[in-house]
């Protein structure tokens, strides 16, 4: 029970400044893996029935392997931005909207970084 | 975590049942949201039958009916009944609108009645304002200049100038869009919601005011703007036919073309 005028709690610890940057990332990133995603479906397309051996290959050409790197990130980070706006959103006790915070931030980091290192492995081996 | 289920206290149970008097032979039924805090008990949905031939034509021409004459306890607020003050908007058949513009016709079967959504409701179909009318104080709804009017003579617009306000100037601040819209629902103590975001534009692009940085200072946050996600409820059900998803998405325009 707080005595605190409605008006105190509206503007509570006053604006963040911020979000500007975050709503632009989501939509900077959605332009771009729309044409990644294009290009991904295609390729994914014509590796049907491919050997593994023929798989590797086809990773391997530099055009693609840039491109899978490009993809790669761009949907870790735009599924990043995504999914703290779903936690913001629904999650409101402090200490599990934190924890599950971290824990999507590390999830998409470590899968960048699993993404890159494959890609990187057969793109450098090739 | 947000709500998905209504508290065990606040669910709603069947209520009583008032029939139309004899002789009645264009009867309708109407179901209303009951609850009174002072009780200890849950809300109920109390059904009406209403005789139509003695009856106005809008949904509030039914509600006063049924206090007037069939169950002096109904509590809902109303005033102008013309669609201008805002008194009476409600959830009929499903949607926030007024009840006074609403006709009684338009709506399929039993007429169902509600308070807006998930404001704390303080008797019947009265919602508690409180921290939507703060929202609205919040944003500073008064004109901020730095320019001295002039001494003989108001200050004055274009006709252009004055068209972009038009709209958004027309808001009657029912609530219908804000207790529309799923993100107020879950974060209503930090998010302005559609109708103050609505406001606030209306002085952002008022070309009297000077004050259009600062008031973009106090949007550009996470919640208090960003928690706007287009699901554009507000337009949808916005009594008056104004579009407040507009509004926030021009918002956000204007912030993103002053940063990039």
């Amino acid at each position: 029970m707080s005595l605190r005028s409605p008006l105190g709690r509206v503007l509570g610890s006053g604006t963040a400044k911020d979000g500007t940057s975050h709503w632009w990332g989501q939509r900077v990133s959605a332009i771009a893996l729309v044409f990644l995603g294009i290009w991904f479906a295609f390729v994914l397309a014509t590796m049907t029935g491919f050997s593994h051996a023929e798989a590797v290959a086809t990773i391997g050409r530099p055009i693609n392997s840039i491109l899978l790197l490009l993809l790669s990130i761009t949907l870790a980070y735009h599924s990043y931005l995504g999914i703290q706006v779903v936690i913001e959103d629904y999650v409101h006790s402090p200490g599990l909207k934190l924890a599950t915070l971290l824990f999507s931030r590390f999830t998409h980091v470590a899968l960048v970084a699993v993404a890159v290192f494959a890609v990187l492995k057969i793109g450098l081996n090739a | 975590m947000a709500e998905f289920r209504l508290p065990r206290n606040s669910r709603i149970k069947k209520g009583k049942h008032f029939g139309a008097a004899n002789g009645a032979a264009n009867v309708r039924r109407f179901a209303v949201y009951r609850y009174d805090p002072g009780t200890g008990d849950n809300p109920r949905l109390d059904t009406y039958e209403v005789d139509l031939d003695s009856c106005g034509p809008m949904v509030l021409d039914a509600l006063i009916k049924i206090k007037n004459e069939i169950d002096p306890t109904l509590t809902f607020r109303r005033s102008c009944r013309e669609g201008i003050c805002g008194s009476c908007a409600m959830n009929i058949d499903g949607g926030n609108t007024l009840a006074c513009t609403r006709s009684i016709e338009s709506v399929k079967g039993d007429v169902k009645i509600y308070p807006l959504p998930h404001l704390p409701v303080v008797k019947d179909l009265v919602g508690d304002l409180t921290n939507f009318y703060a929202q609205y104080a919040s944003i500073k709804p008064w004109l901020q200049s730095r320019t001295p009017p002039p001494p003989d003579q108001e200050r004055l617009q274009s006709k252009e100038d004055q068209e972009l306000i038009d709209e958004p100037a027309a808001c009657i601040l029912c609530a219908c869009c804000s207790t529309s819209c799923p993100s107020y629902w879950w974060n209503s103590d930090r998010y302005l919601g559609p109708a103050a975001l609505l406001a606030a534009y209306r002085w952002l692009v008022d070309s009297r005011d000077d004050a259009t940085g600062e008031r973009l200072d106090e949007l550009e946050d996470p919640f208090r703007l960003y928690r706007c996600h287009t699901i554009m409820n507000c337009t949808q059900t916005c009594p008056k036919d104004l579009n407040p998803a507009k509004a926030i998405a021009e918002t956000k325009k204007m912030l993103a073309e002053r940063k990039y």
